[in-house]
């Protein structure tokens, strides 16, 4: 038996000791209240957020798209997609990871305040790294930057010791590659 | 047909369409419209309750013994508060209702009006869809959706918020049966190519069982018919939880008792030393499962479930057929007589002749006496006295709904009503009413403890009020028995806060309700006395006065397996000290 079991006699093998990241694309019915739905689901049976993203895709239907970055196990992944289906305004649920080969991005604002070297370094990364500047003062840019989680992780890293002084993330979209549509 | 009329009155046309005669409820500030369009009609019945709590039990027991939607009317802020822990009972026991709530009018919502509570916010947990009306246009498609939501899939609470500007605001109504909803379609029939993995693996089993839930008498009278059929065919034994006793026959030799934590030590042992296990409507409860790593450690596990969530969910099976079971267990029985399948008989006989072994055991049995009355003789007694009879039996909960699922048996689905998954305390009694209200000639019978009892009495009241001739049979220990046998096993025995000091004297309290009292403390008077309570035409109280300190069992204790019950001659002698049977790891557990 393995150490989640012997932590309590009812829970199963289900651990959290494989956890895996997965980024489930949900279509909704945008009427009131569903956003809190999908939230009041995850806190009260206790699933993780990384990220959560949601905005209205088609006017005249009227649905949205929440992007939900979950870990658990793959069991708990299945069992997260499932508690999502029987939620009633909830059109499709798709796990983008099981599919595979899922883009993800995510939009960042990085506000840099900074002055001499540690000011041109940052202009000098933010071009090795495709970020526009959309504001500037004397004493401070404002980056924007669009990509995949990890590579706006690495830049505001680098960012920090340059001087980070504030970030906006919108945390992840995602789409399937290919021909085919959820 | 489209007709212009005012909100409330859309209320009483939606429900007179959707086939509802029956309504509880208790009137407020915000449904004071809707009252007065059910006093300017007759159609459909109001039960007036005495606690909202009362509504939604009553209209469960409404719902449960008619297979059909049970509804309750109540208003704003305390009148949805207090419906609170009945929707919740009926999202964890699959019932279906709706709930429609007074709302204070839209340009006060936010404001903290008076009576204003966030219901929507409040009951979206405990609810399986709920629905805030903000302009009357959208009223009639919610009204009829939240029947079809109610009832369709996995069944469940629906409330309706209305505000009252919504209620007297006029408008068209219109009302199209068979609506296809946009998102909620759930699926019905078991994938074809699983039903016949299913039926291969039932043919190839050694030491099958079925394990059946509450999802059976959901899923409609057919499907008891059809699981009869089945374990006929197959000569399979059989065990139910909770919920699902009565969807097959306890006079049946085939069936093992309930099983889980108060189940039988044949049902247990059957389970955990199975090769093939088919669920069928059940969910893998931990009052079921015991210790879930030691769970059934032996077998391949096929699941029937309406609900795609339920697979999966706490116990990993082989194989899981999405699907309600009325439809999957026809499938079964199609390919079963088809493919000429046949169990494996010479292997079937030995395991039956271990399930015989099993029986033997006598788990329920228990020491009988002449001076007191035995709670467990007592539901005997009741059971004998009314097996015969139109009987629905409720229950409250404790140790007394234990026994009542241990001794009483049930021959057919949708008579037994007892809160299982949520555990209410102040279900049974409200619960009758409900029952009593749809079989209105039945037996109805509210096998109750001392401490539930008490938390709706009030709905005594209501009993009277329509004269319904529920009983209500105390089995009167003087303890939160549950409580204290828990206290016993853990804590060393002190009782703390478990004993029911200052009980009213319940003949009185009967007769203050206008109903009857009877007391009863002899073995030898029980008869007569529950007859009695039988032939009297208006609501009982029977006071059943019993042993106070006996124990429920054969019991898992917390944190242990199937095959480690303790029964009630182990406890008493053998030198096993009762405190001692769970250790540290299942005092965590409850």
């Amino acid at each position: 038996m393995n150490a989640i079991a012997a932590l309590s006699p009812y829970s199963s093998s289900m651990g959290k000791s494989n956890a895996e990241r997965h980024t489930l694309s949900v279509l909704v019915d945008n009427e009131p209240g569903v956003l809190a739905r999908v939230v009041g689901l995850f806190s009260g049976r206790g699933y993780n957020i990384e990220s959560l993203t949601v905005a209205e895709i088609a006017h005249v239907e009227r649905w949205s798209r929440i992007t939900i970055v979950t870990t658990g196990s793959p069991e708990a992944i299945e069992q997260i997609s499932h508690q999502l289906e029987r939620i009633v305004p909830i059109h499709k649920v798709t796990d983008l990871t099981v599919r595979g080969r899922a883009i993800e991005r995510e939009l960042a604002m990085i506000k840099v305040r900074g002055k001499g070297e540690n000011r041109l370094e940052a202009l000098r990364l933010a071009e090795a790294f495709k970020a526009k500047v959309i504001d500037a003062t004397l004493e401070s840019f404002i980056f924007e930057l669009t990509g995949a989680p990890d590579k706006i992780d690495d830049f505001v890293e680098l960012m920090r010791p340059l001087g980070l002084a504030e970030l906006a993330r919108t945390g992840v979209a995602a789409i399937a590659r290919g021909a085919e549509a959820v | 047909m489209s007709k212009q009329m005012t909100g409330a009155e859309m209320v009483i046309e939606a429900l007179k369409d959707q086939g509802v005669d029956t309504i509880f409820g208790y009137p407020g500030g915000a449904v004071l419209p809707i009252y007065d369009a059910l006093f300017q009609q007759n159609f459909v019945k109001h039960v007036l309750v005495r606690h909202e709590q009362g509504a939604a039990h009553a209209a469960e027991g409404y719902a449960r013994s008619t297979g059909k939607v049970g509804v309750l009317l109540v208003t704003s802020g305390p009148g949805a508060t207090n419906a609170v822990t009945g929707l919740t009972d009926a999202l964890l026991d699959s019932i279906p209702l709706v709930c429609i709530t007074g709302q204070v009018p839209t340009h006060l919502i936010g404001s903290d009006a008076f009576q204003e509570c966030d219901t929507v916010g409040i009951t979206r947990h405990c609810t399986k869809h709920n629905y805030l009306v903000r302009s009357i246009e959208d009223l009639p498609r919610i009204l009829h959706e939240a029947f079809y939501v109610a009832r369709s899939g996995r069944p469940g609470p629906v409330v309706i918020d209305l505000p009252k500007d919504v209620q007297f605001s006029s408008g068209v109504y219109s009302f199209q049966e068979n609506i296809q909803h946009r998102t909620y379609q759930p699926r019905l029939k078991g994938e074809a190519s699983l039903v016949r993995q299913a039926v291969e693996m039932m043919a190839a089993a050694k030491k099958p069982v079925f394990y059946t839930g509450g999802g059976v008498i959901n899923s409609g009278p057919a499907a008891s018919e059809l699981l009869r059929e089945l374990v006929a065919l197959t000569n399979f034994p059989i065990t139910s939880t909770l919920m699902g006793l009565g969807a097959y026959p306890a006079s049946s030799p085939n069936w093992l008792g309930m099983l889980g934590m108060h189940g039988t030590f044949e049902a247990n042992h059957t389970m955990h030393d199975c090769d093939l296990m088919i669920a069928v409507g059940s969910r893998f409860d931990d009052r079921i499962t015991g210790r879930l790593d030691a769970f059934a450690p032996y077998c391949k596990k096929i699941h029937i479930d309406i609900d795609p969530s339920s697979i999966n969910k706490n116990v990993k099976v082989d194989l899981g057929i999405v699907g309600d079971c009325g439809h999957v267990l026809e499938d079964m029985i199609a390919l079963w007589r088809s493919g000429e399948k046949k169990s494996d008989e010479i292997a079937l006989g030995e395991w039956w002749d271990q399930i015989d072994e099993w029986r033997a055991r006598k788990s329920l049995a228990y020491q009988n006496s002449k001076d007191v009355i035995k709670p467990q003789y007592a539901v005997q007694r009741l059971y004998e006295l009314t097996k015969d009879r139109n009987t629905y039996i409720t229950t409250e909960v404790g140790q007394h709904q234990m026994w009542a699922a241990q001794f009483y048996h049930f021959e057919e689905p949708n008579r037994w009503m007892t809160s299982g998954g949520l555990g209410t305390m102040g279900y049974g009694l409200p619960a009758a009413i409900g029952v009593q209200m749809a079989h209105p000639d039945a037996l109805v019978i509210d096998i109750a403890g001392e401490a539930s009892i008490l938390m709706n009495m009030q709905e005594m009241t209501t009993a009277k009020q329509y004269r319904l001739p529920v009983k209500i049979f105390i089995l009167n220990n003087e303890y939160m028995g549950m409580v204290r046998q828990w206290q016993e096993l853990l804590h060393g025995a002190r009782y703390s806060s478990s004993y029911s000091e200052a009980l009213p004297d319940f003949v009185k309290l009967a007769e203050a309700y206008g109903g009857k009292g009877i007391r009863c403390s002899d073995p030898e008077m029980l008869d007569a006395a529950i007859m009695e309570m039988i032939d009297y035409p208006g609501p009982v109280i029977f006071d059943c006065v019993v042993a106070k300190e006996e124990n429920c069992f054969p019991m898992i204790p917390s944190g242990k397996a199937h095959n480690e019950m303790i029964l009630l001659d182990l406890s008493d002698d053998a030198g096993l000290e009762i405190g001692s049977i769970i250790d540290e790891k299942g005092k965590m557990l409850v």
